[in-house]
């Protein structure tokens, strides 16, 4: 089991950072959607590794399924084929790549003198509740106050969208 | 196991590769989807502890953190589109109107 | 006892005229001339006949008793002050009026020859325009002159004093277009003022000195202070009251006006400048005798002016050619006479001299006029000359009046001249010296004028030849009746020594005896009475001398004149110029003040204006100026400052944000760094 746990984890980490690298670096929007959806879609398998079901199926229907849904559409939506041919890079990617990596730097400093301190416990076999169960307690118990921010949240998103993107009457 | 550490170093490399790209590349569509990359190594992060600690709350944050990349996907999506309506651009270096 | 008529109602004498001249004033412009006329000369015939009603009720009363006053109303409330040595006086005045001896005789010459004149006028000013105009000016000089002499006390006089001043002006300038006669009316006012200025002093040290300004309480006031003959207060009190008597009554220095004052119509110079006004001088040094007689020294300089003043004004008069002006010198001189009369102590003398000169000058005057209205406005006797036979009622008047004041026996003249020259020669041979001179002299120019105009060949202008003509009866019966009246003016004051009993001096006596340590006592006579005889003979003798001597000039060899005047042609010129004088209170006193009015004129202009004004207003630009300096400078420039400063320090700033979202992201990154970079350097250290 251990060894499978492993492999998994290795198979999509690496998946992970590839398609991220990917994204980031693909002339081709359209190309750098797909590779977004396959490090979202590693992301949910890191999800379930760590025995969050529910938030693995919430990351692929709503984060794959939706907002890239969402994102294809919109690049559609747009003409590309003259951002294709432009530089794809601003002026400022060596400054900014050298400080994302100083940023990195820095993380990576903190992980690694706390290295081996945490440890993750043992899986817990048939816990009770089940995670989606236990997801859905303490959302609807102690964070319904944010649950429903994040309801207004997302109405006003809508709206907003909607007034966004309407075309105006000229 | 596999140790904390290693997922760590794993949303510390996406979390990189995400700020890389929302600095460096022209397109905001692009830019869009390093800040998703972003939240989502946030998000494992997240998990992590939450499986460590054996507590959910970590979770139902990265609940919502989802949810607010919905709301910001369309949100800033529709300000491309409107962006695109106007200027007939989506690279981030023609959008310089509010400067001094 | 019950007051007389007359008496009671002397109040009404200046009324009537004054009547009239409101009225004139009013509604003159509307009537008719002769409405005027009857209005005008009516009025001053009833004050005529008041006078003449209260002067024969006074003289009811026996000698001593002649003395009567009226009040009408109090003018100026009673006011303690303190008199000069102390005492406590109240000064007081009331519109009261007197009528004593002196005053009836004024009254009576001022309203009878005042009458006179204005039935002369309605002939003379017949044609002319402002009919109305002269004759209310003319009833408003009378009410003034009434007034002056018939005042109880200084102040009620100076308000009459003022008045005639003022119509004297009027009547003057009456021809207002003409330059050169509102120039003179203008001379005569101010000269008379710098006189005003000498009697009003006079008043105030008379009241400060005597305590008080009523004429009947002088005498006592006199004895009650003890005064000496020769006190220095009465000496400055008689001497600045001569003051304002010389600028009146044209006594050296201040007799220049009277002169030019002949631009005003013939009958003006006749009423005011022979008749009443310019005797106001004389009346009011007779008024106040009881201080003069205690200043010898005073009288000696009223005397010696006097003297001076008829010797001067004579040698101008002597080669003067315009005919009113040899009769305006011819009143100066004999004004100098009455002076002369009132400086020896001869008050009595000096006031008949002024009755008698009113009849004879007054006719002078109207016949000169005559003459004027004959030849249609010549006044240059050059141009005269055989106009005898053609105006004869002129002529004979006009000569009666001429052997008047020559000061041929019988007439008017002969009488009061005499009398003052006789008091003359007991004081002062020399004073009696210069009068006898200045009578021959009198003769002579007198006769110059009759010869030069009425005799001879004639020089009149052509044009003129043709419109000569006696003047109308209105003219001419005033001067036959002034003719008479210079005859037998003299028969009211007979010398003793020739059989009369000299009833005027008598008459006038209670109001001019002396004051002698608290004793009146009457005027002693001349000292022999062989001394009066030969003095008149000899002045009878230098009169006919100088007759002779003008008929010898004038008629005989005519080309005479002319020659004596080339060979003493400096000495002809500087007296025919009338001694420069004019030139020199030009030169001296007009110019300097006209300097004083451009100074000051240039002090406004410039320095005032200059200052004030435009200095204000450049005050204001400067200000103005200082205050937008200020505001655009300073307190813009503060405002400015700031922004600069905030543009200044927002350089760097400005620099940074370049609209680019990816480049504000670059720097929330350096911030995480640092950030963190803090952070995690904390919690390394806190751990370790």
């Amino acid at each position: 089991m251990q060894t499978l746990n492993q492999a998994l984890f290795i198979f999509f980490a690496v998946l992970a950072v590839v398609s991220a690298i990917l994204l980031v670096t693909r002339r081709n929007i359209v190309h750098g959607a797909v590779f977004l959806i396959t490090t979202l879609l590693s992301t949910a398998g890191i999800f379930l590794l760590l025995e969050a079901e529910f938030l693995f199926i919430v990351q692929v229907i709503l984060y794959v399924g939706g907002i890239m849904v969402l994102f294809v559409f919109v690049i559609m939506l747009v003409n590309l084929d003259d951002s294709m041919r432009q530089v794809q890079f601003n002026r400022q990617w060596f400054v900014a790549g050298a400080l994302a990596l100083v940023l990195a730097a820095q993380f990576l400093f903190a992980i690694w003198a706390g290295r081996g301190a945490l440890r993750l416990p043992a899986m817990a076999g048939e816990i009770s509740p089940k995670n989606t169960e236990a997801v859905a307690d303490a959302l609807f118990s102690h964070y319904m106050l944010p649950f429903e921010i994040a309801s207004i949240l997302l109405l006003v998103a809508m709206i907003g969208a909607v007034v966004m993107a309407k075309r105006r009457v000229e | 196991m596999i140790p904390v550490d290693y997922y760590l170093f794993l949303s510390l490399a996406l979390f990189t590769i995400g700020v890389i790209g929302v600095l460096t590349r022209r397109n905001v569509i692009i830019m869009l989807m390093s800040i998703e990359l972003i939240l989502n190594a946030v998000n494992i992060n997240l998990m992590v502890f939450s499986r460590m600690w054996g507590s959910v709350d970590g979770q139902v944050f990265a609940i919502f953190i989802i949810t607010d990349a919905a709301a910001e996907a369309a949100v800033g999506l529709g300000i491309i589109l409107a962006f695109f309506h106007n200027r007939e651009t989506v690279l981030a270096d023609e959008m310089d109107i509010m400067k001094w | 006892m019950n007051t007389p008529f007359f008496l009671e109602h002397i109040w009404l004498i200046p009324l009537f005229p004054l009547l009239t001249a409101a009225l004139m004033l009013f509604y003159g412009r509307k009537l008719a001339n002769n409405v005027v006329s009857y209005m005008c000369a009516g009025s001053v015939f009833v004050s005529f006949i008041f006078s003449v009603g209260a002067f024969f009720e006074l003289i009811a009363r026996p000698e001593g008793e002649r003395f009567f006053t009226k009040m009408l109303f109090e003018w100026l409330p009673a006011v303690p002050y303190h008199m000069l040595d102390g005492r406590l006086a109240q000064f007081v005045a009331a519109w009261e009026f007197q009528l004593d001896p002196l005053s009836a005789v004024m009254i009576l010459v001022v309203t009878g020859v005042g009458f006179l004149i204005h039935v002369y006028s309605t002939g003379y000013m017949a044609h002319e325009g402002g009919y109305y105009r002269f004759f209310g000016y003319l009833n408003l000089f009378m009410f003034a002159m009434l007034i002056l002499v018939l005042a109880n006390n200084f102040l009620m006089m100076f308000v009459g004093w003022e008045g005639v001043g003022t119509c004297s002006y009027l009547l003057i300038g009456f021809y207002f277009h003409r330059k050169s006669a509102s120039d003179a009316g203008k001379k005569a006012f101010i000269v008379n003022r710098v006189g005003d200025a000498g009697f009003l002093l006079g008043i105030f040290l008379a009241s400060a000195v005597l305590g008080t300004v009523r004429f009947s309480d002088i005498a006592p006031a006199l004895r009650a202070g003890h005064f000496q003959t020769g006190d220095p207060w009465l000496t400055a009190i008689a001497l600045l009251l001569f003051v304002g008597a010389a600028g009146k009554s044209a006594q050296i220095p201040l007799y220049v006006w009277l002169p030019d004052a002949m631009e005003g119509p013939t009958p003006v110079s006749a009423l005011i400048h022979a008749a009443t006004m310019v005797t106001a001088g004389v009346y009011m040094v007779t008024r106040t005798n009881a201080i003069y007689q205690l200043a010898p020294k005073a009288m000696g300089v009223v005397a010696l002016v006097g003297a001076i003043t008829a010797l001067f004004a004579a040698t101008i008069g002597v080669v003067q050619n315009d005919i009113k002006k040899v009769l305006a010198y011819s009143t100066v001189s004999q004004l100098g006479y009455m002076f002369l009369a009132c400086g020896v102590g001869a008050f009595t003398a000096g006031i008949f001299h002024l009755m008698t000169h009113a009849f004879f000058k007054g006719l002078l005057f109207l016949a000169a006029g005559s003459v004027i209205h004959a030849l249609s406005g010549e006044q240059d006797m050059r141009k005269m000359g055989a106009l005898a036979k053609r105006i004869p009622v002129t002529y004979w008047t006009m000569l009666i009046a001429t052997l008047a004041i020559a000061g041929i026996f019988p007439f008017a003249g002969f009488v009061s001249k005499d009398l003052i020259l006789g008091k003359a020669y007991e004081k002062d041979v020399l004073l009696w010296a210069i009068g006898y001179f200045t009578a021959g002299m009198t003769a002579f120019y007198m006769f110059r004028l009759i010869f030069m105009t009425f005799h001879g060949t004639s020089r009149v202008d052509h044009e003129v030849e043709h419109h000569i003509h006696e003047s109308p009866k209105s003219m001419l019966a005033p001067l036959v009746i002034l003719a008479g009246l210079s005859i037998v003016g003299g028969l009211v004051s007979w010398p003793e020594i020739l059989g009369g009993n000299s009833h005027f001096v008598h008459f006038l006596e209670p109001v001019v005896g002396m004051a002698h340590e608290g004793r009146f006592e009457p005027l002693k006579g001349p000292s022999s009475r062989m001394g009066e005889i030969n003095l008149m003979l000899l002045s009878e003798g230098l009169v006919v001398l100088g007759i002779l001597f003008a008929w010898y000039l004038y008629i005989k060899r005519t080309e005479l004149p002319a020659k004596i005047a080339k060979s003493l042609n400096g000495f002809y010129e500087l007296v025919y110029h009338k001694y420069y004088v004019d030139e020199l209170y030009d030169a001296l006193f007009v110019n300097r003040a006209k300097d004083l009015g451009l100074a000051l004129g240039w002090f406004d202009a410039n320095v005032i204006n200059g200052v004030g004004v435009d200095g204000a207003g450049w005050l204001t630009r400067f200000v103005s100026r200082a205050s937008m300096w200020w505001d655009t400078w300073i307190v813009d420039g503060s405002v400015k400052l700031g922004a600069r400063i905030v543009w200044v320090l927002s350089f760097p700033v400005r620099l940074i944000q370049d609209g680019l979202v990816q480049s504000y992201m670059l720097f929330i990154v350096i911030g995480l760094i640092g950030f963190l970079g803090y952070y995690f350097y904390l919690a390394h250290h806190a751990v370790h």
